[in-house]
């Protein structure tokens, strides 16, 4: 009886800790970039008992920070809407019909998975700046949707063979075209498979900095995480202003993950779950 | 009904197309042909940007000659520590986290929440925010150990060559522990209660529940977290880049096979130029290493799995 308490009390005791691992850190960001840079000195862990909100207002007014934002929003929903619409359609043939070669493409698209980005960088390189894609947004959008297509495409496939084959006939009875079977029958039904594949693809993205930092050369476009990078030197020695500018990079995300912590679970652990 | 089954074929392989195409081209153009070109940039004398006559293996030799080897190796033997230790601690806490949220009645959601939080933050932030908190002079790490008593504890945590990577190899398992964490909860979750129920009934201990059954039944998630951790570990690039930079600072300590990759491919502060061709044969060679192992591992794991 006693040791079964103690144990139970040990797996408690084990998730308090982890929680407080987590939570202090992200306490000690968010109360740090309220604080007034020459306090650090004396107590590096002192309350912001008087916030100094001016912090904020420097990061906004000194730094890019209102465009690297901007840049990072146009990159990630554009490069959501390319994965969605490709995704979707890919994921409806590969996952619907059966023809000739529907294994050879499924084998290509997992090739696709298995090779890293990181490692063709050179090639990717010398070919954006070939195709003037270089320095562009557009650009990089489109090798973010390269990026994630392949584990979008298995995704959605698999969502819509999941789908009871009867509709596809009573819709095609009813005298709908392929398009509108798509559109207006099947689309609705495979939303969570969407949702998954948004946040699956978005995240990553969003936090990147490694791609940014290749091929993103003009200050005015570059993205939030590469910014940071320029601002944390810039900035090094004023610590109060260095943590609001890390927590209005970090801020999105964390009220984001708070209102939809199961969607993000699921959607970033979906490649593993499912494998 | 012939005939309209043909017309039907027909529509559907001219869709097939129209559907399929974006997306294959897209990965075409910007994952494979750059995936490809890397293998043949290998075989080729590159200066600067501008490549040269054919090389045969010889970028793959200099990858083992003066200057390289010796960075090379080193590098490796940086990417081989990381991975052990983060399979040790990073594997084993993430069970223990998993298996506690798996027994708690109450507050899992809360907790659960918690214990994935910092895999949503960007290796940026959580970069930047660990290398103030472990500086060594205003810093609350030092400061706290200082306060109750540690003070020779104290120390430039990713100042010096002693624990520059394992003081990474913790901001790492602070960054991604919840994820093993979530996956191993959700193989427990999948596993049928009637075992559980069944192994109470004739008095297993908890721990003999876990061990004679929860854990061989976790041998998928082990699996998935395996590889996914091989493959993190020798594509390591995010976190030393913010961290050492592209030099792998302090002195080489935390050097990876994917910052010298970078560096032989753009240059860098300490050797301007670059060498695409030996970059590239670097390149291959990382993508050899992790796809052999991630095959190979993959295969003797699942071989495990269904023996049990």
């Amino acid at each position: 009886m006693i040791s079964k308490i103690l144990t139970g009390t040990f797996f408690k005791a084990v998730l308090v800790i982890n929680a407080l691992m987590v939570l202090l850190p992200v306490f000690f960001l968010l109360n740090s970039s309220l604080r007034e840079t020459g306090s650090f000195g004396a107590n590096p862990l002192e309350l912001a008992r008087d916030p100094e909100w001016n912090n904020f207002s420097q990061v906004w007014a000194d730094g890019e920070f209102p465009n690297f934002l901007k840049n990072s929003l146009i990159v990630t929903l554009g490069s959501l809407v390319v994965i969605l619409i490709c995704a979707l359609g890919a994921g409806f043939i590969l996952g619907r019909y059966q023809f000739k070669g529907n294994s050879l493409i499924y084998g290509f698209v997992l090739t696709g998975m298995l090779v890293p980005a990181k490692l063709a960088i050179l090639p990717l390189f010398i070919q954006l700046k070939w195709m003037n894609l270089i320095d562009s947004h557009f650009g990089l959008i489109l090798v973010y949707a390269s990026g994630a297509l392949p584990a979008a495409i298995f995704i959605m496939a698999g969502f819509f063979r999941s789908l009871p084959a009867d509709i596809d006939s009573a819709a095609r009875i009813d005298g709908a075209s392929e398009f509108q079977l798509l559109r207006l029958v099947l689309a609705p039904l495979v939303r969570p498979g969407l949702a998954i594949v948004a946040i699956y693809s978005a995240i990553p993205i969003w936090n990147d900095f490694f791609l940014p930092l290749v091929f993103l050369q003009s200050p005015e476009k570059k993205t939030i995480m590469q910014g940071l990078t320029l601002f944390f030197g810039e900035y090094s020695s004023q610590w109060g202003v260095l943590f609001a500018g890390l927590t209005i990079a970090a801020l999105p995300l964390i009220i984001l993950y708070l209102l939809l912590s199961e969607q993000f679970i699921k959607g970033l652990t979906a490649g593993a779950v499912k494998g | 009904m012939e005939m309209q089954s043909k017309t039907l074929k027909q529509q559907q392989r001219k869709f097939i197309w129209i559907f399929l195409s974006p997306g294959l081209l897209t990965i075409l153009v910007f994952t494979t042909i750059p995936a490809i070109s890397t293998l043949s940039y290998s075989f080729f004398k590159w200066e600067g940007f501008v490549r040269g006559s054919f090389a045969g293996f010889e970028n793959f030799q200099n990858l083992f000659k003066f200057p390289w080897r010796d960075q090379f190796f080193a590098a490796l033997a940086h990417n081989t520590i990381v991975f052990i230790a983060i399979m040790i601690l990073q594997t084993s806490l993430g069970m223990l986290i998993a298996y506690a949220l798996f027994r708690l009645k109450r507050g899992q959601r809360f907790f659960r929440t918690v214990t994935f939080l910092p895999v949503i933050f960007s290796l940026v932030i959580v970069g930047y925010m660990w290398q103030v908190m472990l500086n060594s002079y205003f810093g609350p790490i030092n400061k706290i150990l200082t306060d109750i008593g540690l003070e020779s504890w104290a120390q430039p945590w990713l100042g010096q060559t002693s624990t520059a990577l394992p003081t990474l190899v913790f901001i790492n398992l602070w960054r991604w522990v919840g994820f093993p964490a979530i996956i191993f909860l959700a193989g427990l979750n999948a596993i049928s209660n009637d075992y559980i129920e069944a192994a109470q009934i004739d008095g297993a201990k908890e721990g003999q529940i876990f061990r004679k059954i929860l854990f061989p039944l976790l041998a998928p998630s082990m699996t998935i977290i395996t590889i996914l951790t091989f493959i993190g570990a020798f594509e390591w690039f995010d976190l030393p880049y913010v961290i050492g930079g592209t030099v792998g600072s302090p002195a080489g300590s935390t050097d990876t096979l994917a910052l010298m990759f970078y560096r032989l491919s753009f240059g860098s502060a300490d050797s301007v130029s670059n060498d695409i061709g030996v970059g590239s044969a670097l390149g291959v060679i990382i993508f050899m290493i992790v796809g052999v192992g991630a095959g190979v591992g993959s295969n003797l794991m699942r071989r495990r799995e269904v023996e049990q």
